[in-house]
């Protein structure tokens, strides 16, 4: 254990930030300016802090590091709790990567209430941290839940046209799963008494009666949160109505939530439910991979096309956590980390042009690599991405995910394959018809090819992109113990399991 | 060595990343150096490499970094050289070289010289990572890089529709093969738990004998897994099924057409079958499906090439046949026959296409075929060249003298493939002998047509006639060394590839049993046998300078009209597009729409959040008639929450 209350200091720090902002920055020009400045620093610096995690992880040490354990409500086991373990470590530092991107990103594009703009971003930054960090289930709570808040008012507030309908889908469609969620927590620690996240995995008692209704109450939850199909319809308004950062938050990290929760709750506390409802969930998944990629394959929206494609490539991530071996655990999380950095590239490449033509339209583009060779690149760099190319990031997760998924199930596994050929489809008749071809309009042939901000945001993207499809150890390794314990205990259960019903037998 | 073989991989990848950002800097002029020297030395270490390989038994495999590791599944960055590298690195990297070279003539008025220059030496890269792959996860990286290489290039011109449309009809019908290619990878660590290939080898007898369970059926363990990857085999080398894309594929640069879809990338699937022939040796039905799929396109494929008028199209059904020569060669065992066709093929088609590309620029980028003729005048040296590629793709030659007979370079390779079809005895051995006979009549009559039509008679469009000229040397001298090669690489290489060195030579990098029993069976097939390929391309050749230049009347067209439904289904490449876009693309676009306006928004938003949203409006408008932002409900439900959580609290703490 640290000395240091490292993991406080990153979950803290953006808050600090907001505070600052708060307090000091006026609500005219200059002020806003200096949000934009107090917010990229503050981001900046809890980026560098949270490095730290990497450099000061051991890999070979499987349970949580950087544990701080606070007594809250000590009468019913409540406290303030908090590790990392291989399988969470990147997503502190996935949100910690982006949320500085996404500030550079909003630099110019967003000009109204930026003090407010910035607080909601770092305070957003606060409360992802926290959530991937909570080893105590009322700690998870708060900030699971609360990270909705900014995020429905960064899509509410700063928002395009129809940004009304989209929070109010987005928080319909949170709130059944929410609710549902409380009650399990509840139960949980009915069962366990003590609302502590390491404890409950431990327990090991839980009935298989309870681990199904449980498991459900979680799946309503974090099923949403993916999206899984057929609860995927808030995420393409919701992308297509949120600004140009929120997009990326939300596709870079927001849906890596639901995910996060089957691995960190769903499979160590209710692994026979697990091991029981995994046949839905690789139905669910693998109709979320045909299905959203053939609508992705008639979209006339930009952002809609690229939210229907997370759709798409999360189905993977569903397939991956529940073939419950190392191939698939681990593909699903560089899945995930891949789809974290890849799709949020895609919002900003996104970005880069709504900027110039204020329009999504994919009709209204085209012929874009005569006059921004440079955006031409960079976007291709992210669809060869997210089509999975070798080299790239986005084919370490799949491929591990598919190989996986062949062992346990070799009929899940052709469906989801039959992704990497619609995904391209997909994919590169967007960029066609964005990038190739010839300029038939005047307003599009002066547009500007990418600032030196521009490039600055994408360029951290693209390194990183490459570094993890050519060198992935970096990554897999960090996370192998851990997720060989989470199989192995998984694994373990089962066993158990059928040596109790083979005694009752 | 070792450094060596790392020199000849990554020389063309740090090129292709100078020219790409830093042609700004260095200029056309520089980019054109950098890449073309950096592949020239690339190719001189190659030969070196073969040298020692093939002749002094030098070779091994070279461990770069790990990739992708998870547990037992281990896909690492390693480079491996034996025989059938080395003879791909020489091939590879001799006819880049030579289409470096080319380019810099060719695309001399092109505005993107460096990136032109970038894509062609990042395939380089891709290509040699794919032959030196150590194991199925690389030479996937290889097959899907080369597709990305491809896809540039296809597309190269993105202003004009048609090649957008062809690229990414290119990338996505690899994409269809590549399916199959990685389940045959799953299903290959499934069974062996190893992705790399010794490892494979040496459990291949017991993955003979096993079985497993796919998708519902209990299946042989190594035949599917042999059929898998032949999937992805017939994508990347455009076989019947899987070829529609690479006649569109001529939308790119010619340069591209010879270097990627004539000598190399598409040359990748044979190489495929042969890296895994002590997989494909044990699996009697997957063999004879290869030797089915490669007779049935080297037919199809020369039936359509008779028909075209696009001078490169004609050149890439002749590819596409070409290759279906190779597989079915493969498909008998005579693996190393498929290899040594594929290395004179190289040369002779990467020389036709470039002499092609040398009328085409000659004629100020036309490429129809009706509007040329009577160029031999204007262009002789191109001509002469050109015949020697057609002579050489006809298989033309002396038998029986010199023991294996003498001649260009086509002559020993098919002739070879032939015999050994011929003498494997089987129903689709047979099969394969007969269609292939065929095939080289029809290759021999389209490549001649090819030949009269753009170089005979009288000139069909005068301006652009009076216009053509010679290409410039550094044009010429790339022709002129594949010509080389198209003459003498038969005969220099019959020895060592399949005649009495083979063993030697070859040293288990393909596998030893199967070939030694074909090329023993290939040897003693009756004269005639030998004698009728000969016959077919002579008969081909006379017929085709009957048609075209020898005959008074117009007896192409009194074909045409004498049988109209054939010709009509040759000229339409057997409406394989038209059937596609029927079956698969327009469905999925149908489905697509349906899905989203009647499942997403119909169906699953009306039942669900708009449903709810309807009746939840109307809840809100009863409790506050105040204008309230959503964020209020949410606040709402927290509190809800909070209130359930103090609720517990109090409960638990009451008990």
């Amino acid at each position: 254990m640290s000395s240091w209350p490292i993991l406080s200091l990153v979950i803290f720090l953006p808050l600090v930030g907001a505070v600052w902002i708060l307090a000091v920055c006026r609500d005219d020009e200059t002020g806003a300016n200096n949000a934009r400045h107090a917010a990229l620093w503050t981001s900046l610096i809890t980026f560098v802090v949270s490095l730290a995690l990497w450099v000061k992880f051991d890999p070979k040490n499987a349970g949580f590091q950087f544990e701080e354990h606070l007594d809250w409500v000590p009468a019913y086991g409540i406290s303030y709790h908090l590790g990392v373990d291989g399988i969470s470590m990147f997503f502190v530092l996935l949100s910690t990567f982006l949320t500085p991107l996404c500030v550079l990103a909003s630099w110019t594009a967003i000009q109204k209430r930026v003090r407010e703009y910035m607080v909601a971003f770092l305070v957003l930054e606060t409360l992802m941290v926290g959530m991937f960090c909570a080893l105590d289930f009322v700690v998870f709570y708060l900030f699971f839940e609360g990270v909705l808040i900014p995020m429905f008012l960064i899509i509410g507030v700063w928002g395009g046209k129809d940004r009304v309908y989209a929070a109010f889908k987005f928080f319909l469609y949170t709130l059944a799963g929410s609710v549902l969620m409380l009650l399990a927590i509840i139960a949980i620690y009915w069962q366990v008494g003590s609302t502590d996240v390491v404890e409950a995995m431990n327990f090991k008692k839980l009935s298989f009666e309870w681990q199904f209704w449980l498991w459900l109450a979680f799946f309503a939850s974090f099923a949403v949160k993916v999206p899984m199909w057929p609860v995927h319809t808030w995420l393409p308004d919701a992308h297509v109505q949120a600004p140009t950062a929120g997009s990326v938050i939300l596709a870079g990290v927001l849906l890596k939530m639901g995910a996060y929760g089957f691995l960190r709750f769903s499979l160590p506390i209710m692994p026979l439910a697990s091991e029981y409802f995994a046949p839905l969930v690789f139905g669910l998944s693998c109709i979320a991979v045909v299905y959203t990629s053939l609508v992705a394959l008639v979209q006339e929206d930009m952002k809609k096309l690229i939210a229907y494609s997370s759709v798409a490539h999360m189905g993977f991530v569903t397939i991956g956590i529940f073939v419950v071996n190392m191939q698939g655990v681990q593909g699903a999380i560089f899945q995930m980390l891949s789809h974290g950095v890849v799709s949020a590239a895609l919002f900003l490449c996104v970005g880069v042009v709504y900027d110039r033509l204020h329009t999504r339209e994919i009709a209204d583009y085209g012929g874009l690599a005569s006059t921004m060779p440079k955006y031409a690149l960079v976007f291709m760099v992210f669809t060869m991405a997210s089509v999975g190319l070798p080299g790239l990031s986005g084919f370490v997760g799949e491929i591990l995910v598919l190989v996986g998924a062949f062992k346990a199930n070799t009929w899940v596994a052709t469906i989801a394959a039959t992704g990497l050929i619609l995904g391209a489809a997909y994919a590169l008749w967007l960029y066609r018809k964005v990038v190739f071809g010839t300029i038939t309009r005047d307003a599009v042939r002066a547009m500007p090819d990418m600032s030196m901000r521009e490039i600055a945001v994408f360029a951290p993207l693209i390194l990183i992109t490459i570094w993890m499809g050519i060198y992935p150890s970096s990554f897999l390794d960090v996370m192998d113990a851990s997720v060989g314990k989470l199989v192995a205990d998984y694994q373990a259960a089962l066993k158990a399991a059928k040596a109790t019903a083979m005694l009752g037998r | 060595m070792e450094f060596l073989v790392k020199a000849i991989v990554f020389l063309p990848l740090i090129a292709a990343l100078i020219a790409g950002f830093a042609g700004r800097a260095i200029g056309d002029r520089g980019a054109q150096w950098v890449t073309t020297l950096a592949l020239i030395a690339s190719a001189v270490l190659s030969w070196i490499v073969f040298f020692k390989v093939g002749f002094e038994g030098a070779g091994g495999t070279y461990r770069i970094a790990t990739w992708i590791v998870s547990d037992t599944f281990d896909g690492a960055w390693s480079l491996r050289v034996d025989t059938l590298t080395a003879v791909m690195l020489i091939v590879v990297t001799t006819v880049s070289s030579m289409v470096h070279l080319y380019s810099i003539g060719y695309m001399a008025e092109d505005p993107s010289i460096p990136r032109f220059m970038a894509y062609l030496s990042l395939f380089t890269f891709a290509m040699l990572m794919l032959v030196t792959a150590d194991n199925l996860v690389q030479l996937f990286f290889g097959w899907e890089g080369v597709g990305l290489a491809s896809y540039l290039l296809i597309g190269f011109w993105y202003e004009k529709p048609s090649a957008n449309a062809a690229a990414i009809k290119a990338f996505i019908v690899n994409r269809v093969g590549d399916f199959g290619f990685a389940l045959g990878i799953f299903a290959v660590y499934l069974m062996t738990g190893s992705v790399q290939f010794d490892a494979i080898f040496k459990l291949a007898p017991e993955l003979a004998k096993m079985h497993f369970t796919f998708l519902g059926a209990e299946v042989p363990a190594l035949t599917t897994i042999c059929l898998l990857l032949f999937v992805g085999a017939c994508g990347k080398s455009a076989q019947l099924g899987l070829h529609t894309w690479l006649p569109d594929a001529m939308e790119g640069p010619t340069p591209v057409s010879a270097l990627i879809h004539a000598a190399t990338m598409v040359t990748a699937g044979v190489f495929m079958v042969a890296r895994l022939s002590p997989l494909f040796e044990l699996s009697p039905t997957a063999l004879a499906v290869v030797t089915i799929v490669g007779a049935s396109t080297a037919f199809f494929a020369a039936t359509i090439g008779l028909t075209q008028w696009d001078i490169k199209r004609v050149v890439a059904y002749s590819t596409c046949s070409q290759l279906g020569y190779m597989f079915f060669a493969c498909g008998v065992g005579a693996y190393s026959a498929g290899i040594f066709h594929l290395m004179t093929h190289a040369f002779f088609k990467a020389l036709l296409f470039l002499g092609s590309g040398s009328v085409i620029h000659a004629m100020h980028h036309e490429q129809d075929m009706r509007h040329m003729g009577g160029l031999k005048n204007k262009i002789r040296q191109t001509h002469i060249l050109m015949w020697i590629g057609t002579l050489s793709l006809a298989g033309i030659g002396i038998p029986f003298i010199l023991g294996s007979g003498i001649g260009l370079a086509g002559f020993h390779s098919k002739d070879i493939i032939l015999e050994a079809a011929y003498g494997a005895h089987s129903g689709v051995g047979f099969y394969a002998y007969w269609l292939g006979i065929a095939g080289a009549f029809m290759t021999a009559f389209y490549s001649c047509r090819l030949m009269f039509l753009t170089f005979y008679g009288k000139p069909h469009d005068h301006h652009h006639y009076e216009h053509a000229h010679e290409s410039p040397a550094v044009m010429l001298i790339p022709l002129y060394v594949l010509a080389l090669g198209a003459v003498v690489a038969g005969f220099v290489g019959y020895g060592i590839f399949v005649g009495e060195g083979w063993a030697g030579f070859w040293r288990g990098a393909i596998a030893a049993e199967s070939t030694k029993e074909a090329l023993h069976h290939a040897h003693e097939v009756p004269w005639l046998v030998k004698l009728l390929p000969l016959i077919a391309a002579v008969a081909g050749i006379t017929l085709s300078w009957w048609f075209y230049v020898g005959s008074k009347s117009n007896l192409p067209k009194m074909m045409v009209n004498a049988f109209p439904p054939i010709y009509r289904l040759f000229y339409n490449k057997w409406y394989f597009d038209e059937l596609y876009d029927f079956l698969f693309v327009r469905p999925s676009m149908w489905i697509g729409r349906q899905l989203w306006k009647k499942g997403d928004v119909g169906i699953i938003d009306g039942i669900g959040p708009n449903g709810l949203a309807a009746g939840a409006s109307r809840m809100s408008g009863i409790l506050s008639r105040a204008q309230s932002g959503y964020l209020y409900h949410y606040a709402f439900a927290m509190l809800i929450g909070v209130a359930l959580l103090v609720t517990w609290y109090m409960l638990s703490r009451g008990r």
